[in-house]
């Protein structure tokens, strides 16, 4: 088992530099360069200075060079400063917005699995009732109304007739005067719609895909041997069906770790959260190349180090993937 | 035994009532208070009027001054004589004389609607996006610029009207050959951490500038200076080998910052980018990178103590989260879009807590052609597409009439905008009729107007981002499809647009905007020498006369001088047509109701701000630390 760890391991750096290759190349293929847009169309600005700009960038240098440079600095973990005005070395931008976007896609998932689940094992013991339909309804309302509407509609109900809850960020103006009870519950108020939000979409796609694993589940033999030998409905369905029909479900969430880190630009953008979506989305118009490598690069290992713990654990549990 | 117990619970409520009514108007500043409620106070000021008199039978110019200060409790002196008059005998009955005057009156001191003035609250400001540097050499950006300037002060700076006054600089002189500036320097401000601000601060903010190693875009015009001094700390003097009547108000851009603090530092790595130090109304607090900024009050300004506490800058990127949090109460101050302002502004209680304003913005939009695509070559074609299209329809429909039309690069209304130049008011005929003269016939009867079997037809590109830009392209399509042009409509991503079709002059006409800035001078966007890539005569236009005119009229200081060369720049710009000057959007702040003080001017509203108060009563952010 070690070897075959030590093995996926190794395999991992050449994939690693395929994609910083690929990535790098692709970040300057597209057209535009930082100092375009902090220099053009200013009649302040003198073809001169935009030329100085692009020398102390290192932008004059061929693109191969540019990618040496910039992999001699990432082997030792650093990974630059910036090229927005402000300078500021890309790990501190990165630490900034990666925990608030981890903390609500984690609130999100579990919200998810506390909605999903339940939703999902009733419409399947409930098949073709009332609930169930009315359920499917909601699915399909949950995948077609785009997210974004919904959330300023949510703004405007809940945020201003409504008055319960703030419309943007993650703390109020006045946040440094409130007492630490207050300030929980002030973030817990800002993070309600965005976590209820983001969750929607997923709320829909997993509770039916719990609802069709526990279909499948519960025209067992092994479910029919359970009710035969007497036992109660709840411990036939919670106790033995639902361990089963929960194993994809598991594996689903799983494969949305990398998605983890990604954040979302709509969410950010329209509850203002200054997460890694807004960063990336943000670096990328403005041809940050630095920070657009730095999320590119810790998103890959992230996407890698997930796919190695996948495959450990399917080695742990089923030999032949080991030997094989 | 009960009944004692009740008595005791409702006279220790009362009580407890009482203690927290006495202490509930929490931490309002009660030293903040200027002046006792009602109270009016009377101060002598001196203002410039512009009077017109009529020079009566027998007047002498002594008589005139007597008629003309008959009003006024104290006066100066006369300023200016339009016309001017040299010799005093020379008046003549009848004659019609603007005399401008320096007159010195006693008045009551306004006080808001019988309001004290107040100092504290906070203002929140949205902001769509968030600063990136907070030395003003560095950054490129409107926010952070914004942020900037309540932090820092320039030399001088624009008053309302768009006047230079002195802002660290009291005075200045100008040498006869118009080649040195002597700043004269306020002795009487301090940086915000208590040391003095001298000439060497300013010395050394100019050295960094032109340093080939600070990344500044702004080099340029002070790179142009070709001897700088301080002789001593309130004296600062430039010298330029060639006269430039933009040079003045250049020193108000540059912000000087604390030379104890940056000396031998890297100004890439300082820590002022991050927590400023200046000699502004306001000092930084903090700052949240992608949610808000923090300033609180200057009580040590040398203009004296703004009246608002605190601004704290929301960085909310959504227009729509923006509008909704002013609703909510989240958000003080913000821009308004067009329909925002027409359409969703307009209810009683919106009215009740906000105060919207609407004048004309500093800026203009345009389509612009490549003059050197043949299609464009000839002017009756240019001078046609201006007749096609119908300016006042596109700012009905794309700014809901919150708008002018533009006939030139200047601001209506501004000194230097010329009124009476050829205006292209929406004419088929006319156009149909130039692009015949320019050979541009339908000769196949398919409605498409054909030179040499080859249709008229050609590409407007825009950038991504902008609505109202894509909006106005889709009316000049349909107009232009009246006269039997065929127009596409193509819209890029902004760095895409900026380095693959603009700069590389890969394009056949676009539109975009600029910004009217308050010198007139347009070297940069007019003048031929500028049609290089990257520069900024995107539409390649070449004119000599222009050229001679934009060299002349950057040497010349006085402004009715000045005036003649742009009037006839104007002229020439319209008769050429290069752009299609499309119109001059309406600026639309709106700002919380419980902001006084505020007074629109030419400038905007902006101008006054260290001004602006809050009631006592209406004050929200009362128990600010």
């Amino acid at each position: 088992m070690a070897r075959y760890t030590l093995k996926r391991l190794i395999m991992m750096i050449p994939i690693l530099f395929g994609i910083t290759i690929i990535s790098f190349a692709v970040i300057h293929l597209a057209p535009g360069e930082p100092t375009d847009l902090a220099t053009s169309l200013n009649p302040d600005v003198t073809p001169e200075a935009k030329e100085k700009m692009r020398k102390l960038y290192g932008l004059d240098k061929p693109v191969h060079v540019q990618y040496y440079n910039w992999i001699k600095r990432i082997v030792v973990l650093d990974f630059g400063n910036s090229f927005a005005p402000d300078r500021r070395p890309v790990i501190d931008k990165i630490k900034e917005t990666i925990p608030i976007t981890i903390s609500i896609n984690i609130l999100s998932i579990l919200l998810i699995m506390a909605v999903a689940i339940p939703i999902g094992i009733y419409s399947a013991t409930h098949q073709n009732s009332f609930f169930d339909k009315a359920a499917t309804v909601f699915v399909f309302i949950g995948f077609a109304v785009p997210t974004f509407w919904l959330a300023l509609l949510m703004m405007r109900w809940f945020g201003i007739q409504l008055e319960w809850l703030p419309i943007s960020g993650v703390k109020s103006v006045m946040y440094d005067y409130l007492s630490p009870m207050g300030k929980v519950w002030d973030v817990a108020k800002h993070l309600l719609m965005p976590v209820v939000l983001s969750a929607f979409g997923g709320l829909a796609g997993l509770s039916r895909y719990m609802r069709s694993n526990m279909l499948e589940v519960i025209r067992q033999d092994y479910i029919t041997t359970a009710r035969a030998k007497g036992l109660p409905e709840r411990v036939v369905i919670y106790k033995h069906a639902m361990r089963n029909a929960l194993m994809p479900v598991i594996t689903i969430l799983g494969l949305s770790v990398p998605g983890l880190i990604g954040g979302s630009v709509i969410f950010e953008s329209i509850f203002s959260i200054y997460g890694m979506g807004r960063l990336f989305y943000a670096s990328v118009l403005s041809r940050d190349y630095p920070v657009v490598m730095g999320i590119l690069v810790i998103g890959a290992v992230l996407t890698l180090i997930g796919n190695l713990l996948a495959d450990v654990s399917y080695g742990l549990t089923d030999p032949r993937i080991r030997r094989g | 035994m009960k009944r004692a117990l009740i008595y005791v619970l409702i006279s220790m409520t009362l009580l407890v009532f009482s203690c927290g009514r006495e202490d509930s108007p929490a931490g309002i500043d009660k030293n903040g208070d200027i002046s006792s409620k009602n109270e009016t106070t009377t101060e002598t000021i001196t203002v410039i009027e512009s009077r017109d008199y009529e020079v009566k039978k027998g007047d002498s110019l002594w008589d005139i001054s007597e008629e003309i200060y008959k009003d006024a409790e104290r006066w100066t002196s006369i300023l200016s004589l339009n016309p001017q008059i040299k010799d005093p005998d020379l008046i003549y009955p009848g004659q019609k004389i603007k005399i401008e005057v320096e007159v010195t009156k006693t008045v009551e001191k306004k006080v808001d609607g019988g309001v004290t003035k107040h100092y504290g609250d906070a203002i929140i400001i949205g902001s769509i996006g968030d600063a990136s540097n907070l030395i003003p050499m560095l950054a490129s950006d409107s926010a952070s610029h914004e942020v900037a300037g309540f932090i820092y002060n320039g030399l001088v700076k624009y008053d309302k009207d768009y006047n230079i006054v002195g802002d660290l600089a009291s005075s200045w002189e100008i040498s006869k050959d118009n080649l040195t500036f002597i700043f004269h320097l306020r002795d009487d401000v301090k940086w915000q951490d208590g040391k003095p601000f001298t000439a060497a601060d300013v010395m050394f903010t100019y050295k960094l500038m032109i340093d080939e190693k600070t990344p500044t875009a702004y080099a340029g015009k002070y790179l142009l200076v070709k001897e700088a001094k301080a002789p001593d700390p309130y004296t600062f003097t430039v010298t330029y080998s060639e006269p430039l009547a933009p040079a003045l108000i250049s020193w108000g851009a540059l912000q000087p910052l604390p030379k104890h603090i940056l000396e031998g530092v890297d100004i890439t790595k300082s820590e002022l980018a991050r927590k400023p130090l200046g000699t502004g109304p306001y000092k930084f607090i903090e700052w949240k990178t992608g949610e808000k900024i923090v300033l609180t009050s200057n009580h040590d300004y040398f203009e004296g103590r703004p009246y608002i506490d605190r601004i704290i800058y929301r960085i909310i990127p959504d227009t729509a989260t923006m509008f909704l949090e002013l609703k909510a109460g989240g958000v003080d101050w913000m821009g308004l879009s067009p329909i925002q302002y027409e359409r969703q502004t307009d209810d009683e209680s919106f009215k009740k807590s906000f105060k919207k304003y609407e004048y004309l913005a500093d800026a203009y939009s345009y389509l612009g052609f490549n003059l050197d695509n043949p299609k464009f070559k000839d002017k009756r074609v240019r001078k046609a597409i201006s007749y096609a299209i119908d300016k006042q329809e596109i700012i009905d429909v794309v700014l809901l009439g919150l708008g002018e039309i533009a006939t030139g690069p200047y601001k209506p209304g501004t000194w230097q905008y010329n009124p009476n130049v050829e205006r292209y008011d929406y004419d088929l005929k006319k156009a149909k009729e130039l692009l015949k003269e320019a050979g541009w016939e339908d000769t196949d009867g398919d409605g498409l107007v054909d030179k040499d079997g080859v249709p008229f037809e050609f590409t407007i590109i825009t950038n991504q981002g902008n609505d109202l830009r894509a909006k106005s392209a889709e009316i000049i399509q349909k107009r232009l499809a009246e006269v039997g042009i065929t127009v596409k409509i193509r819209i890029i991503e902004w760095a895409a647009f900026l380095s693959e079709f603009v700069s590389t002059r890969n394009y056949e006409a676009m539109i975009l905007g600029w910004n009217i800035l308050q010198d007139p001078d347009l070297f940069n966007v007019w003048h031929s020498s500028e049609t290089g890539p990257d520069e900024l005569n995107h539409v390649n236009f070449r004119n000599d006369e222009v050229d001679r005119l934009l060299e002349e009229g950057r040497r010349v200081f006085d402004q009715e001088e000045r005036k003649k060369y742009y009037f006839r720049i104007q002229e020439i710009l319209a008769d050429e047509a290069p752009y299609v000057f499309l119109y001059v959007p309406d600026a639309l702040p709106v700002v919380h109701a419980r902001f006084h003080g505020i007074e629109p001017a030419p400038a905007g509203i902006s101008y006054n701000f260290n001004e602006w108060y809050v009631p006592e009563g209406m004050m929200k952010y009362t128990n600010l630390k």
